[in-house]
């Protein structure tokens, strides 16, 4: 116990530098901290797929629709037992510049999209009102909060991909059944968007920007993929059938240099701590090498100079860690509300917390070991010539 | 026969430069020495006599190499770096000419550091401290810090803590080398009173004649040499 003491006070002998050091350390770990959620944030979509839908979509792109038809053929292929669709619908609410205004646009059928959505949870009678109002939304907790949206509150958006003025009634505002869950999405009745557009761009056909099927056993998978897609090989919309685990890493993958980037910058961080820290140990050994000869001389030995310089290095990486760490919830809390449609399920995992803590304990033993066992190695003469 | 605790013989030792022997600076050449137990011998000479790495030899910081160095019944030079440590621990105390005192800790826990490597309790470790402290008339003085206390009296410290495992040997070198002559004199009687009643055996490195008159045997070294 009095040997850690020892090392508490050695590692705040000079208050300044110490402090110094830490408060850099804590910055290098608040930007890895922030890196890796900003990635798991991204991943969020992967990591939230459920395991027994899959998604079919038109094998070039889902910006090209698939028949309408399609969907009683789905219905019969062997292992689904659930099937529904939804269309991007995109459009522009206020300031197209302000990313508080971008929000996911998403034409359902009302029927039965819920159903296969389980995660989203609406109230019954908000449900139903949404179902019988052909121009009803149900729109997330979040994106509600935001713009502070109430049941029945309309909003108006001018439509992109479905051009002219569109305009909702807010029906309902789902809840995540998870805390990992989006709350960020506007989900209205697909029959508005078709009949508008029929109205508005006659001969234009909308369709269902996508497919989702709701498998029995998430092993039938690979056989539902290869049935449906072989149906419509030949056909003017061939189709991409897939988990919708693997249509979210489509997605993802097409921001992986971006992630990859984050990913490798965030371990040149690491590097940034332990350069950081290594210096300020180097200097206090070199500072100290005469009281680590005089201690040996006591009796101490080179393990315990080790154990000395060891610690001195953990602690002072330790306090950095969990400063960074405190720094990085506030950080990413802001980062969360400045970008909230971009990244709607954005939180310090405890995998992260994990990580940066280890990190920085880590690169205390890495940035003290040369030191000290220079340290403990040297012979006590040599030590005692040092001059402090 | 003269029972003698430290028995250095025929020892050689030189320093090499980047460990050539053709760099080799020799320090000491074919000493033999004898310091009966209960003795207080100060060794005297110029600078670069060698006095130093004899007192080191002695208090096993250091390594001969040629001859025997047998300390306490101990050939210090067969002992490994762990055994070495641990018999430094145990029968000697050393004293520095700069007292070399840790700034971060309380006289109490430097005199209390060497008791750490002891199996004593925490009661038994306070009870040698304060026994240490109150030796070197410091009793006062436990929990001031080094920088609170005037050279003399961190000389004062560092004996306590020499004191502490009660070893057979205590070494000094050049003990009152930074101190005033006040402070020197109260070094010296307190070298002495531990000598004569707590039966130490002391080696004392110094440059200092009058110093040297306390002890009661004085040898000279000169150019590697035992005069």
């Amino acid at each position: 116990m009095k040997i850690l003491s020892i090392i508490f006070r050695n590692a705040f002998r000079h208050k300044l530098r110490s402090f110094l050091t830490i408060l850099g350390i804590a910055t290098a770990v608040m930007a890895f901290g922030l890196l890796r959620t900003i990635v798991s944030a991204w991943n969020a979509g992967v990591s939230n797929s459920a395991e027994n839908r899959m998604i079919v979509r038109h094998r070039v792109s889902f910006i090209f629709p698939l028949p309408q038809a399609d969907l009683t053929e789905l219905q019969k292929v062997p292992g689904v037992v659930g099937v529904t669709w939804s269309n991007w619908f995109g459009g522009v609410y206020g300031d197209a510049n302000d990313f508080k205004n971008f929000w996911p646009r998403i034409a359902v059928d009302p029927a039965t999209y819920f159903q296969m959505y389980p995660e989203f949870l609406v109230p019954p009678d908000q449900l139903k009102a949404f179902q019988q109002d052909r121009s009803g939304v149900i729109i997330g907790r979040k994106t509600a909060e935001l713009h502070g949206f109430k049941v029945g509150d309309v909003i108006t958006l001018n439509g992109d991909i479905f051009p002219g003025t569109w305009q909702f009634t807010v029906r309902g505002i789902y809840t995540g059944k998870e805390p990992s869950t989006d709350e960020t999405q506007m989900f209205f009745q697909w029959d508005y968007l078709n009949e508008n557009v029929k109205q508005r761009e006659p001969g234009r056909t909308v369709g269902a920007g996508w497919y989702v099927l709701k498998v029995d056993r998430p092993d039938d998978m690979v056989k539902v993929a290869a049935a449906v897609d072989t149906m419509y090989t030949n056909s003017q919309a061939p189709t991409k059938t897939e988990s919708e685990r693997a249509f979210q890493q489509g997605f993802v993958a097409m921001s992986s240099a971006i992630i990859t980037s984050l990913e490798v910058i965030s371990f040149v961080i690491i590097g940034i701590i332990l350069l950081v820290l290594a210096n300020t140990i180097v200097m206090a050994v070199r500072e100290r090498t005469r009281e680590y000869a005089v201690l040996k001389t006591l009796g101490f030995t080179g393990r315990h100079v080790l154990t000395f310089i060891l610690g001195e290095a953990m602690v002072i990486g330790l306090f950095g860690g969990i400063l960074g760490v405190l720094l990085t919830f506030p950080i990413v809390k802001g980062f969360g509300k400045a970008l909230p449609t971009f990244f709607p399920i954005i939180g310090v995992s405890g995998v992260t917390v994990a990580l940066a803590l280890v990190a920085a304990c880590l690169c205390g033993i890495a940035a003290g070991a040369a030191p000290a066992i220079r340290a403990a190695k040297m012979p006590i003469v040599s030590g005692l010539r040092t001059v402090g | 026969m003269i029972d003698s605790i430290v028995q250095v013989r025929n020892v050689s030792k030189a320093y090499r430069r980047d460990g050539r022997d053709a760099n080799a600076v020799t320090v000491l050449q074919n000493i033999t020495l004898d310091v009966p137990t209960g003795d207080f011998v100060a060794l005297m000479g110029p600078s670069g006599s060698g006095k130093t790495t004899l007192l080191n030899l002695i208090a096993g910081i250091d390594r001969p190499d040629a001859g025997q160095v047998m300390v306490a019944g101990t050939d210090v030079a067969q002992l490994n770096e762990s055994q070495l440590a641990k018999w430094r621990a145990t029968n000697i105390g050393f004293v520095f000419q700069f007292y070399n005192l840790i700034p971060v800790l309380t006289a109490f826990e430097n005199v209390e550091l060497p008791l750490l490597l002891t199996s004593l309790s925490k009661a038994q470790r306070q009870q040698h401290v304060e026994t240490a402290l109150a030796l070197v008339g410091l009793a006062d003085r436990m929990d001031h810090s080094p920088r609170q206390l005037s050279g003399g009296q961190e000389q004062r410290v560092a004996i306590a803590r020499a004191i502490a495992t009660d070893p057979q040997i205590l070494v000094a070198d050049e003990p009152t080398g930074d101190l005033d002559r006040k402070s020197a004199e109260e070094i010296l009687t307190l070298l002495d009173r531990l000598n004569k009643e707590h039966k130490k055996t002391i080696v004392m490195v110094t440059h200092d004649p009058h110093a040297a008159e306390r002890a009661h045997t004085t040898r000279h070294l000169d150019k590697g040499e035992l005069q």
